[in-house]
């Protein structure tokens, strides 16, 4: 039976390949070919609102050479200041949402205690990340308006401030606003990923450790955190890609200012692409580099969490064949 | 910040009381305490611009903080009338056709790409698929000016047609649906429509396309919100403003004829906002578990 079953298999699989045409073509056209031209951009002399005819540089590194050349002034180039910047941005709203999800997940699948109203709560959390990224970048841009806008006005009843604040001016209010934002938008979809994740957890595991008399935190740090950390690593993966190309909320809400303080890496694309003098060889330059950062990174985070749990086992097998000898030893 | 220090608080009359009920009473309390000041978190922004939306904007000058509505709704829609740069019936026509496209073509062929992977064996199948993953997480950003530098030497910017076509290669989608058939369906079922005498493509339409329905919604919902969404590549490849979708419509509030408008600005944002707020709430079930869903499997 499963080998006539099999037979027919094969002999259909023409329809495997028909069947994935479309999806084969549109990727070769829309994504792999973009991705080789733009490879390729990196390396000429296309610029310009009438760029010249293609050519390789004879510098064909010149590009790339560019984007981490000292500005005259000896401060670090635009380039490497746009990705510290979005490495700042990401990680000050990455921890403090896995922070938040994580606590409020734990939370939530808390099997002594029933939270009421999870379903509310969970709706409620994720909302923000439903709206438009452009309409919360100025509905936020409006509520910190100045001299008057919502936020100033509820500092100044609050008697938080006398006066009202320009935040827009602020360097560091600025990045601590989109900080804010992405967290905001953010730490629903991880917590309903990790609450998800955590009841898929065996019960009987909890229930050993309570018998066994383990406090709540110590179920949290020995059974929740550890059973959770694929899922962890999948939200930081999925997160950093995110964050390296964030774009809508600093364009729309800070245009990348004040003085430069939250142009990301897509920011800096865009800006040297769409922008006079139209560098779209610089521009790909930098795209290349992000994209080799960010399959450099994935790649190391993954690295890091599969060896530290083919570590654990290892150990765990040697622990067991130490024991296991004691015990020969003994008897 | 706060909310680690409410844990570090609660551990505290834990070991000192000792009684179960009481800590768990206290325990509680700091649980709600912290969701209903992160739900306030979470409403207000949006509580404040459609209020706001109702109100003058020398009302909202005197005071912008009020959580009763004003009476000058109309008035504010007149104003955004009359200034013309934002243009909310267009911008969501153009915002609903791209995003209804994509979403049907994402849907049909990222099922009928999953089926190919899923349902049959060819040679390059397990290359193919690690083609699918290995892209998956590929910003567009990356691939940003390559993208663009071809559209527009082929003059099809402003052509609606370069943001719907795409779709038919979503990888996210192809790999949840994937998973999905792995659970939902069995090949005896294709086996029996095979001696019954249906053709291959048929068997996909009428028998393999409503097992899928579950999972067609949920990714439905996401591809359709994604698309509406999406701001970065309409950005680039939109000049004219009769193609403008809601997100560019949106970036315009930015200009300066609404500079002193602001019942105009926040009611131009209501308006984008509040299809999808409404969309949300009514899907909202679908759209948590969906989350959930995804991701534990990838």
């Amino acid at each position: 039976m499963f080998n006539l079953g099999k037979k027919k298999l094969v002999s259909y699989s023409k329809y495997g390949y028909l069947f994935a045409i479309p999806f084969f073509l549109t990727f070769l056209v829309f994504t792999l070919y973009p991705i080789c031209y733009t490879l390729i951009l990196g390396f000429t002399n296309q610029e310009g609102a009438i760029p010249p005819k293609l050519e390789i540089l004879k510098d064909p590194l010149a590009n790339f050479k560019y984007l981490f050349k000292k500005r005259s002034s000896g401060a670090m180039s635009y380039f490497l200041e746009s990705l510290i910047t979005t490495a700042r941005i990401w990680i000050v709203n990455f921890i403090p949402q896995l922070g938040l999800a994580l606590l409020l997940s734990a939370w939530f699948t808390d099997n002594r205690v029933k939270v009421r109203g999870q379903g509310f709560f969970k709706v409620v959390f994720y909302l923000p990340n439903i709206i438009t990224a452009a309409t919360i970048a100025i509905l936020f841009k409006t509520l910190f308006g100045y001299p008057q806008g919502p936020v100033n006005d509820l500092l100044k009843n609050l008697h938080i401030l006398k006066k009202p604040f320009n935040f827009a001016l602020s360097k560091t209010a600025t990045r601590a606003i989109i900080e804010f934002i992405q967290c905001w938008q953010w730490y629903g979809s991880t917590m309903i990923t990790l609450i998800a994740a955590v009841i898929g957890i065996n019960p009987e595991i909890f229930e050993a450790a309570e018998i066994d008399g383990a406090t709540r935190w110590r179920k949290f740090w020995n059974i929740t955190l550890p059973s959770v950390r694929p899922i962890m690593l999948f939200t930081l993966v999925t997160s950093l890609i995110g964050g390296l190309s964030m774009f809508d909320i600093p364009q729309l809400f800070a245009t990348g200012g004040p003085d430069r303080a939250s142009t990301t890496i897509a920011i800096y694309i865009y800006n040297t692409a769409m922008k006079k003098p139209y560098k779209y060889n610089r521009a790909a330059a930098a795209s290349i580099l992000l994209f080799i950062i960010i399959v450099a990174c994935s790649s190391l985070l993954f690295y890091l969490m599969r060896d530290k749990d083919a570590a654990k086992l290892k150990k765990l097998k040697k622990e067991q064949l130490k024991s296991a000898k004691l015990a020969q030893k003994g008897a | 910040m706060a909310t680690n220090d409410e844990v570090m608080r609660s551990k505290k009359p834990d070991a000192a009381l000792g009684s179960k009920k009481k800590d768990s009473i206290i325990f509680l309390t700091i649980i709600y305490v912290v969701c209903i000041i992160l739900a306030v978190l979470s409403l207000w922004p949006f509580i404040c611009m459609l209020i706001n939306s109702t109100r003058s904007s020398t009302q909202i000058m005197s005071n912008a903080v009020s959580l009763i509505p004003g009476k000058n709704l109309t008035r504010n829609i007149n104003i955004l009338k009359k200034l013309k740069t934002f243009d909310a019936m267009t911008g969501l026509k153009n915002s609903f056709i791209i995003s209804s496209c994509t979403t049907i073509l994402t849907i049909y062929f990222s099922s009928l790409t999953a089926y190919a992977i899923y349902a049959y064996e060819w040679k390059l199948k397990n290359a193919f698929f690690a083609m699918i993953m290995g892209i998956m997480m590929l910003p567009g950003t990356v691939t940003m000016i390559g993208f663009y530098r071809t559209c527009y030497q082929l003059h099809l910017t402003d052509n609606k047609l370069v943001l719907i076509l795409p779709a038919m290669a979503a990888p996210m989608t192809v790999f949840f649906m994937k998973q999905y058939l792995e659970g939902a369906l069995s090949l005896e079922i294709v086996e029996s429509a095979r001696i019954d005498g249906a053709s291959e493509f048929r068997t996909f339409n009428t028998i393999v396309l409503p097992i899928m329905k579950p999972a067609m919604a949920t990714q439905a919902i996401f591809s359709f919100v994604g698309s509406w969404n999406s701001f970065f590549l309409p950005l680039i490849l939109f000049n004219k403003q009769k193609n403008y979708t809601m997100p560019l419509m949106v970036s315009l509030l930015n200009g300066d004829i609404y500079k002193t408008e602001f019942g105009c600005i926040y009611l131009g944002l209501s308006i984008t906002a509040l299809p999808l707020i409404i969309i949300y709430l009514l899907l909202s079930k679908y759209i948590v578990s969906g989350i959930a869903l995804g991701s534990v499997k990838g």
